[in-house]
């Protein structure tokens, strides 16, 4: 659905700051989330998870358990089918383990019973018998041949020979002759980079209520980014019907990709089969560190040539993702989104996906691309100090603007990068002097943002107020944006209009909230039903009047006659044609279903000044500024929020957070004392400017605005202290005793 | 386990509660009591979701035992409003966008409404220190200290 034409609109409600409509329900303690939903009868879920990193299941005995009083139902993986589909059997594994545990905390067996205290106790009655197997946690192990083997079977056909089975997948992008580009260089810098896994870290644990009856019908309340979603895989893992799960999603409490997939649901689901009850799970926090999707962690290679007035020449990358115990294809995105940022005439990266004992990597925010640019946007920042060239200069020379081949196929179309980076110059922190200690560091960041399958009903209620129908939960301002959008078009006011979520029997499929889709493709459809439901009030007024249904137009939430030759009618307002839809047709509502494509790419930038204390080794941010493209920012609070929250789980993937495992395998931070995320006195303002470029893909211009800003401040705070301390750091995350170490070593 | 039997005041109102000796004074407000505003982030006093007063002191309710608070006044997010006119920090929140997801929320407005009683002009600093026993994952807190502050002004002119 393109840009419409009229590019010099005004918009009188879109891009103003209106209240959002759930805000009450959320400052009062109202909102109902996962844990908080009650069922009459609801017995209380445990489950029982791997104490090994990698062992043989070789028998499970749950007659104590179950013989237990208090205790309704007991299962273990001998309680669901075997799936033929190869993505769903691997949903369901990560569910409940069969035949292995291959990750520390993995579940293999769970109850149900009538207080948490019984189901406790219950868990320590059940007896699992291991064979500890060899276990493997660190990507570069994992690849070589003679490494322990995860799974076998897995590896695809396209794999390189020589290489541990564990290597499940490989993907390749580029273009152009590297060799040659290499040889027009004046400098070339080849680096090797790690990141940690990182965990998205939402402060709500995952929390879900089945309820199953006896003639097969199901209903799930569940904390989920996509209620769809959670139906398909569950009715597929429970052998379900999708008309006779119906599945609804509760307010949820931060998911960032990580509540993109189910982990208790089939679960929970199967404990109410056995036992005829209602069941509720509810993760402890312990839980979610250990079995929910923490992000990739990453060893990559990039070799970047550089002429010496700063243009690149040529670009190469070798990622190596572990993603856990399951194959997942994260490392293809990092490939692509490596060099997204910059118009080159030869690049090349190569990817590779490893499987490891550690939990399933979830999507989280911006999947594969932080880590995959953090190691480029390095190189490029020390290929500018070696040649003495300003960052943001060089940046402008390489930057891909529109009809710029991308290094991963497609060629862009209009696009904010060049912008960015000219707003990024023109800001006077960009100028603003260091003091000792200090160092300024910035680095862009790229998003390929996604449309997807979407559905909105738009129903014009018999007082002239509209209620809008969708798919997608709101986790941070998405009913506001969405009311806006409908307001803008129907052009009546902000506070006419609700909006809610539905369940998966109110609407058609819509995909996940994720991929920075929800404001711009349920805004997309919502402004398509909007636009349909005026055209049947524009149809009902033409029968009033008597006139062609063309020579009525919709203007300021009214029917007007097109013009003179129209004939002279006074405008009806919504509000009166909806009174009178039962003399003129009956109910007025519109639709609009549509797999959205022209999402349109995001790039940001990112500048922050540090001060590292050579005492401690602790970098303390002094100043951060976020620069972002957001098209056409519907609701600015919301997009600066985005813009500020996605730059401090950015801060905290490279100062402070890491999975940590031990020689044995097993995750020793399972908890925020020891995985410790920003907290508000390690931070300063994050500062954000909205750049706005439109989308040719959206009628208003809309990008999403979500994923982008977590990709830029692991370089932008690796190349601050690089400049602060005068030795760079190719690990992240930078704590203290590593950055210690690094001073002490220079001397 | 022999169960223990509370009273105690909640948000002004006499209440009396049964729980057992090994339960949190969290588990007792959201399954006992029904007030499911406070939640449970991490059930061991790093995260602030719970946040509560107890004889006006902030405290992580899960770090308390409910047969602790016999004859005590609590303080939930559920109080903070008087009838349907919101406390200046609940509707500063919803006018400069200080929530996204709304998870810590209840938790954070106890505890900036408990920092506000002891000091009602804050720094900046004051207040991100306060709050650095609340975890908030989605906002970046800017938002959130900026909303504390315009509170905390409009309420020392009320």
């Amino acid at each position: 659905m393109p840009l419409d034409s009229k590019m010099n609109r005004v918009f009188k409600v879109v891009g103003t700051r209106p209240p959002r409509p759930d805000g009450v329900d959320k400052v009062t303690g109202r909102a109902m989330y996962g844990a908080d939903a009650t069922a009459p009868g609801m017995l209380v879920g445990r489950i029982l998870r791997s104490p090994h990193a990698h062992a043989k299941i070789l028998s499970i005995d749950t007659s104590a358990a179950e013989a237990l009083k208090g205790v309704k139902a007991v299962v273990t993986s001998a309680d669901f089918g075997v799936p033929d589909n190869l993505s769903i059997r691997d949903v369901q594994d990560n569910c409940m383990a069969r035949g292995k545990a291959l990750y520390h905390g993995h579940a293999v067996a769970a109850v149900a019973a009538s207080s948490a205290a019984i189901a406790s106790q219950a868990l320590k009655l059940i007896k699992v018998t291991y064979e500890v197997l060899p276990h493997v946690t660190d990507v570069d192990e994992a690849m070589r041949i003679g490494a322990p083997v995860v799974q076998s079977g897995r590896v695809l056909e396209n794999v390189a020979a020589g290489l541990s089975e564990n290597v499940t997948s490989q993907c390749e992008f580029g273009h152009g002759d590297l060799e040659a580009g290499f040889a027009k260089a004046d400098k070339i810098i080849e680096r090797s980079f790690t990141t940690a896994a990182t965990h998205q870290g939402y402060i709500e644990p995952h929390a879900c209520l089945a309820s199953m009856s006896s003639d097969g019908r199901g209903d799930l309340w569940c904390c989920t980014q996509g209620q769809f979603f959670v139906r398909s895989l569950c009715a597929e893992i429970m052998g379900m019907d999708a008309s006779q799960l119906r599945v609804t999603a509760s307010e949820i409490g931060g998911g960032f990709g990580g509540k993109t997939t189910v982990f208790i649901e089939p679960v929970a689901l199967a404990l109410s089969r056995k036992s005829g009850r209602p069941v509720k799970i509810v993760m402890t926090r312990d839980e979610v560190f250990k079995a929910t999707g923490p992000t990739v962690s990453s060893s990559t290679d990039v070799k970047i040539g550089m002429t010496k007035d700063g243009r690149i020449t040529a670009a190469e990358a070798t990622l190596r993702y572990q993603g856990g115990a399951f194959p997942c294809e994260t490392v293809s995105m990092g490939a692509q989104s490596a060099f997204a940022c910059y118009d080159l005439d030869a690049v090349k990266t190569l990817g590779w996906n490893v499987l490891t004992n550690r939990p399933k990597e979830a999507a989280y925010r911006a999947p594969g691309a932080p880590m995959a640019i953090y190691a480029v946007e390095s190189v490029v920042d020390e290929l500018c100090q070696e040649l003495g060239l300003d960052p943001l200069d060089v940046r402008l020379k390489n930057a891909a603007s529109k009809g710029t081949k991308s290094s991963y196929g497609p060629t862009f179309d209009d696009i904010g990068l060049r912008a960015t980076l000219e707003a990024a110059k023109a800001h006077p922190h960009y100028t603003a002097p260091l003091g000792p200690n200090q160092g300024r560091g910035l680095s862009c960041g790229f998003w390929f943002n996604f449309g997807g399958n979407t559905c909105v009903s738009l129903n014009i209620n018999t007082d002239g107020t509209v209620g809008i129908t969708e798919g997608n939960p709101d986790i941070g301002g998405s009913r506001a944006a969405i009311s806006q959008m409908a307001a803008e078009e129907l052009g009546i006011p902000y506070e006419k209009i609700r909006t809610i979520i539905a369940d998966t029997n109110s609407l058609g499929y819509n995909d996940v909230t994720d991929g920075s889709r929800v404001t711009f493709a349920v805004g997309l459809a919502t402004i398509e039903a909007a636009r349909n439901a005026i055209k049947v009030m524009c149809g009902r007024v033409a029968k009033i009047w008597g006139i062609d249904e063309n020579a009525v137009i919709w203007e300021d939430g009214c029917a007007k006659p097109a013009g003179g030759n129209a004939g002279s009618f006074d405008p009806m307002s919504i509000e009166e044609i909806a009174a009178i839809s039962a003399n003129t047709g009956g109910p007025i509502a519109g639709h609009h279903e549509v797999n959205a494509d022209g999402a349109g790419v995001s790039f940001g930038v990112h500048i922050a000044d540090v001060e590292v204390d050579p005492e401690t080794g602790a970098t303390k941010i002094l100043r951060y500024t976020v620069f972002q493209d957001a098209g056409k920012a519907v609701h600015p609070d919301y997009v600066e929020g985005q813009m500020q929250g996605g730059a401090v789980q950015g801060i905290g993937w490279a100062l402070n957070e890491e999975y940590i495992y031990g020689k044995d395998g097993l995750l020793q931070n399972a908890g925020f004392l020891d995985y410790r995320v920003p907290v508000a006195s390690d931070l300063p303002d994050i500062d954000t400017v909205i750049l706005e470029i439109p989308n040719p893909g959206h009628p208003y211009g809309v990008r999403g605005v979500g994923e982008t800003p977590i990709v830029p401040p692991l370089a932008t705070l690796s190349n601050a202290v690089a400049r602060a301390i005068g030795v760079r750091i190719f690990n992240l995350p930078m704590s203290p005793p590593k950055l210690l170490k690094a001073i002490g070593q220079k001397g | 386990m022999k169960n223990f039997h509370i009273s105690t005041t909640v948000n002004g109102d006499q209440t009396e509660f049964v729980c057992a000796p090994d339960e949190t004074l969290l588990d007792v407000l959201r399954n006992r009591l029904g007030l499911t505003g406070a939640k449970e982030g991490c059930g061991t006093g790093d995260c602030g979701a719970c946040s509560v007063t107890l004889n006006g002191r902030l405290v992580c309710s899960c770090l308390v035992l409910g047969a602790e608070v016999e004859g005590a006044e609590i303080g939930t997010v559920e109080g903070l409003a008087t009838g349907d006119h919101l406390h200046p920090l609940q509707r500063n929140f919803i006018d400069h966008a200080a929530l996204q997801c709304g998870i810590c929320t209840p938790g954070i407005l106890v505890a900036a409404k408990a920092l506000l009683e002891k000091n009602a002009s804050p720094t900046d600093e004051e207040i991100r220190y306060w709050l650095a026993g609340n975890l908030c994952r989605c906002t970046g807190y800017d938002k959130i200290i900026k909303a504390v502050q315009i509170a905390a002004a409009e309420m020392r002119g009320a």
